[in-house]
């Protein structure tokens, strides 16, 4: 099973006519700084050893991390993948590099909060009651990391990264765009199954 | 545009992540009992074997645009080296310590260099050979 690619030795196609991008960051550097602020105050949380932090945080960045995969693969996905080139290119500038910072910080935050939370009420020990719907909640995070991680982020910043050229490869971002929208649909899906399992262990 | 067969390094790594999530949903379902680290020491093993696999065989792609690989893959790297801290982080909070703490790390380090493997592998193989070394001048 062997992926086919253009890495040719041909002289590169001629620029396609009618792409139009505006001038944007791969990744914005003015987020680093509020992504940076995020992560302190997850190690204060975690350091601190407060129920109420991490609850908070676990809560409000796991809501987060739903809300905005079952919009992006359900919702936003499906309108992309029908919108006109120029447009969907339009609308990946602006939307993208602003994922690259918000999904994984809020991935890492909720994960390392809610593993600490489950450290301080006991869930993830073998003898809890709600053990068996801790690790089904780890099965269904495992395989969203892998397709988000092996599929989705590769995508994410290949396609940005196609746009900054100075001649984008309509049929590459296509390509990429396509791949995008697909994992985030699979992702979103299995967000349902996550919030089963998170509404089972609050009631 | 000569179309170059490339070796699968996204499945493969796809794969490789896939072994370490299982050996980590493995060791984290029974981390407060005693269990035998074996099964995701192996699951370890071979996750480590198929990120070897994946960069031998990019070595071995003639005319990859290496250069481009490493300027994505580098700041990848730095990202998610600095989540794996994290992660770290927490498990020693937790007082994980021993065989458990050795394979997690391990595991942690897997991910943090096969994710941005990934990511720089999928930017540059869209790059032309040509239009890299133009850009370069």
């Amino acid at each position: 099973m062997a992926d086919v690619a253009s890495i040719g030795t041909a002289p590169a196609p001629a620029p396609p006519a009618g792409i139009e991008r505006p001038d944007f960051d791969i990744v914005p550097r003015k987020g680093l700084i509020l992504v940076a602020i995020a992560f302190a105050v997850l190690v204060v949380a975690i350091a601190v050893e407060e129920l109420w932090p991490l609850v908070f945080l676990h809560v409000a960045f796991g809501a987060a991390w739903t809300i905005i995969d079952l919009f992006l693969g359900l919702v936003l996905g499906p309108i992309m993948g029908s919108m006109p080139v120029p447009a969907r290119i339009a609308f990946t500038t602006r939307l993208m590099p602003k994922m690259l910072l918000i999904m994984p910080t809020v991935v890492t935050i909720t994960l390392a909060a809610g593993w600490q939370l489950g450290v301080a009420l006991g869930t993830v020990d073998g003898g809890h009651p709600d053990h068996g719907w801790v690790v089904a909640s780890y099965i269904v995070v495992g395989v969203m990391a892998i397709i988000a991680l092996g599929l989705l982020e590769p995508a994410n910043i290949a396609v940005l990264v196609e746009l900054k050229k100075e001649r984008p490869d309509p049929a590459v971002i296509e390509r990429l765009m396509k791949r995008f929208i697909y994992s985030a649909g699979v992702i979103g899906v299995m967000q349902v199954a996550t919030l089963v399992i998170m509404t089972k262990l609050a009631a | 545009m000569t179309e170059k067969r490339m070796p699968p390094v996204t499945q493969v790594g796809m794969l490789s992540l896939a072994l370490i999530v299982a050996g980590g949903i493995y060791l984290a379902s029974n981390i407060t009992g005693d269990i035998s680290l074996t099964p995701a020491v192996i699951l370890l093993v071979l996750s480590a074997l198929l990120l070897v696999g994946n960069l031998v065989a990019l070595s071995r792609v003639e005319g990859f645009p290496w250069a481009r690989f490493f300027e994505v893959a580098k700041w990848a790297l730095l990202a998610y080296a600095i989540t794996a801290g994290l992660i770290e982080y927490a498990f020693l909070r937790n007082d994980v310590s021993g065989g458990p703490l050795v394979v997690l790390t391990l595991s942690l380090v897997v991910y943090a260099v096969h994710v941005p493997t990934l990511i720089g592998f999928t930017v540059a193989r869209y790059h032309e050979r040509e239009r890299w070394a133009y850009e370069a001048r």
